[in-house]
């Protein structure tokens, strides 16, 4: 790699600068998106790109890039669009994030990269998500991804799970060197890429693309294997020969109310709607054969604030749901889901109830839901989580008709993995116990992280495990040090 | 792609398939399911393993035609490929030393009891066997069930073969008679499985039932396949799919079993009217299992 960074060519003073607007990300009308499942952002053109771009002040010490989990060089990569170098910017990118195309698209920015621009303190950031994209899908329409070739170190590591952070591990991997295959549980590769976030936020085709390239580099997919089952990590290590093998599973198991009438028909975990929509495309019923239930003319709410409550409510609406609610028990200031996803909603029609927590799923007297009852609340005294506590008036009991509801209020550790390899240990919850650098466990060779490690997390935190990983592994397969 | 090798009907509706699966035929254990996929717009479905080759590396399955899937599957022959086959998925059958087990299966069920009961019994259990059909002709693996049972009782609804009745009236003779019974294991049917679990109930015989729940992932993702046991939710792919057939809510079951009846309905009528427009009558031949697992 060369040292110097790239100089800047752009023509623009800094006050100039400071006084150009954030370039809006075209879209789709709200009315027109929200009964298709096409995507929402349309990504910038060459010409909106290298406008946007202009914006960036090259601060002497960028604070985006020590905010972005995987520390991506957002100012070598923006100087490189301003120069029109945009398979340059890609490669760039590349040399830190390996899936540019699906975090320019379901990154929290602004909790990262564009919460630390220094524009923000006179405007809006730079769109650096919508920069990465743009650089993403221009490389990957292009079609000339260019990589350096290594060569092999004979070692090999086994991938589990090929969603975000098994994804980087062995991207990452593979360009030192090593022999990668990423083992799969689903029928389809990319984790929650594929089964729960919508189309409409991320084609499944970008997602297909990126793979491509792993697999272009070298990287071995196998599918249809649930680790734990079908094969042990233990069999793995001892009768498979890996040197190494990384744990990237995910979260896994929906956390349900425990409330009554979970079990009424339409009353759905978020990922089992989703699952339903995205991996088995049941909203192309018939034509594919996985249903899901009926919407049409139906009232749905979702339960959660968070991406997953959104992705599965508005999937509702696109499916024909008549009234789609989010329910909340805190507030919209509290609400984790990323901010252009709720005005996206919002636009959409999608109705939010905040401060309100169910108590009852109702019944129709079939079988079916009928309704959501619900306690409104009030914020009271930080909690643990250093937000407001959501406290329930007294007496503020209703009933809200509907009759699908989505739970989306987050996940466990999935055991099956755990259960059945020896010698690694979990926190009191079940997840994974894994050093916070190193990502090892306690099982020597076995690294993980992501949501198994962490809990629900968001891609791009999984993509930096998957790097601190395969950082990690390589040192521990080039210097057998554990 | 997963190979078919050998493929016949052991009954109307019904075929056996033997399909190349290394991986899971080493670790199969009794009592376990797979989840299959037939190409590319299909449905993910669960069916018990009937028995597996570790050595060949070969996996069995028994398919009863029930919806547009399972129809579909029966289609195939040795040599034709399924597409995903995911497994072995769901705790093995808890195999230990009883004493007597009665084990019970009606329909298709029987082909899901039989690696129970062969355990069972090679664990030095005495194992007797209750198998049930509609007719003579759904009467399957009949040679197999003797071959692990120190009993073997047969009941036909229609009296065709064997003892006119349902499987309930043998388990009550047994129970009438005092017969020393341990364990009980059904699997069939839901009215069936319930049936057997009231019939045991009373006097405290541990009952064990594996349940077919709409299933989509089979690893604990989804949650979609949640049954109610003893008041709290549990997972049939990684709980079960076996469970304490007295605790289990069989009502919420079949109901939630029904969720998608409509959409079965249009799928299988499309899939009909515009692939096989010959077979319009078999179907009701066929005798619908509901739910997931076929």
């Amino acid at each position: 790699m060369t040292a110097a960074a790239q100089p800047s060519l752009n023509p623009l003073r800094l006050r100039e600068r400071i006084k150009l607007p954030r370039q809006h990300m075209p879209e789709q009308p709200a009315d027109e998106r929200a009964r298709n499942f096409t995507e929402v952002n349309l990504g910038y053109s060459a010409e909106l790109a290298r406008r946007e771009a202009l914006r960036c002040l090259e601060c002497e010490k960028p604070t985006c890039m020590d905010k972005c989990p995987v520390g991506v060089k957002v100012r070598e990569f923006v100087r490189l669009i301003v120069a029109g170098d945009f398979l340059g910017a890609a490669a760039k990118i590349r040399e830190d994030n390996v899936l540019p195309a699906i975090t320019g698209r379901v990154c929290p920015q602004e909790d990262h990269c564009e919460g630390a621009c220094k524009l923000c303190k006179k405007g809006e950031s730079l769109g650096i998500g919508y920069l990465e994209r743009f650089v993403a899908d221009y490389e990957q329409r292009m079609g000339t991804i260019s990589l350096p070739t290594v060569p092999p170190t004979g070692k090999r590591v086994a991938v589990v799970g090929s969603g975000p952070s098994g994804l980087t591990v062995a991207g990452d991997l593979v360009q030192k060197g090593h022999k990668v295959r990423v083992f799969e549980a689903l029928h389809e590769l990319g984790g929650v890429l594929v089964y729960g976030i919508p189309e409409f936020r991320l084609p499944k085709d970008i997602v297909r693309e990126q793979i491509d390239q792993l697999q272009a580099m070298g990287v071995e997919f196998e599918t249809d294997v649930v680790v734990g089952r079908t094969v042990t990590i233990d069999e793995l290590m001892e009768e498979e020969h890996y040197d190494a093998v990384f744990i990237g599973t995910g979260a896994g198991s929906p956390l349900f109310m425990n409330i009554p009438g979970e079990h009424l028909n339409g009353v759905y975990s978020a990922n089992e709607f989703l699952t339903r929509i995205n991996l088995m495309k049941a909203y192309q019923f018939p034509k594919y054969d996985q249903p899901v239930v009926d919407l049409r003319g139906k009232d749905a709410a979702v339960i959660g604030g968070g991406n997953t409550a959104l992705d599965a409510i508005r999937s509702a609406l696109r499916l024909g749901a008549r009234k789609a609610y989010v329910i909340y028990r805190r507030s919209e200031a509290e609400m984790p889901a990323r901010a252009e996803e709720v005005r996206h909603a919002r636009q959409e029609g999608i109705e939010f109830r905040m401060l309100t927590s169910p108590i009852e799923f109702l019944s129709d007297g079939k079988g079916w839901l009928g309704g959501l009852r619900c306690l409104r609340m009030q914020l009271g005294e930080p909690d643990a989580s250093g937000r407001q506590r959501p406290v329930p008036i007294p007496g503020s009991e209703f009933d809200l008709p509907l009759s699908v509801a989505v739970i989306a209020i987050g996940t466990s550790a999935n055991p099956v993995i755990q259960s059945t390899t020896t010698g690694l240990v979990t926190d009191t919850r079940g997840y994974i116990q894994a050093d916070t650098l190193t990502q090892r466990t306690s099982r020597k060779g076995v690294f993980a992280g992501g949501d198994i490690v962490t809990g629900t997390a968001t891609v791009i935190l999984a993509m930096a495990a998957g790097r601190r990983s395969a950082k990690s592994i390589h040192e521990y397969l080039t210097t057998d040090q554990w | 792609m997963f190979r078919i090798t050998e493929a016949e009907f052991i009954a109307p509706g019904i075929k056996r398939f033997e399909i190349e699966a290394p991986r899971i035929a080493r670790k199969q254990e009794a009592g376990q399911f797979v989840i299959l996929r037939l190409y590319e717009r299909g449905e993910r479905i669960p069916i018990t393993i009937e028995r597996s080759n570790p050595i060949g590396g070969t996996i069995s399955i028994v398919v009863q035609s029930a919806g547009k899937t399972t129809h579909l599957l029966n289609t195939l022959n040795a040599g034709d490929s399924i597409l995903d086959i995911v497994g072995p998925l769901g705790k093995p059958s808890e195999i230990a030393l009883f004493g007597n087990v009665v084990v019970v299966g009606g329909g298709v069920g029987v082909a899901m009891a039989y690696p129970t009961a062969a355990a069972l019994k090679r664990t030095g259990n005495r194992v007797v066997s209750i198998i049930g059909a509609r007719n003579k002709e759904l009467v399957i693996l009949e040679r197999e069930m003797r071959h692990v049972s120190d009993e073997l009782m047969i009941t036909t609804d229609d009296g065709s073969y064997a003892g006119k009745g349902l499987v309930t009236d043998k388990l009550r003779q047994l129970l009438d008679n005092h017969t020393r019974i341990d364990r009980v294991l059904a699997v069939g049917p839901i009215p069936m499985m319930r049936a057997v679990a009231e019939m045991t109930r009373k006097d405290h015989i541990r009952t064990i039932v594996s349940l077919n729940p709409i299933m989509i992932d089979g690893t604990g993702m989804c949650g979609g396949c949640r049954v109610l046991v003893d008041g709290r939710s549990q997972f049939a792919c990684v709980d079960g799919p076996e469970f304490d057939g007295h605790l289990v809510d069989f009502a919420v079951l079949t109901q939630r079993n029904s969720s998608y009846r409509e959409a079965e309905h249009r799928s299988m009528e499309e899939f009909r009217q515009e692939l096989e427009p010959s077979f319009a009558g078999s179907l009701a031949d066929a005798g619908c299992t509901q739910g997931g697992r076929r």
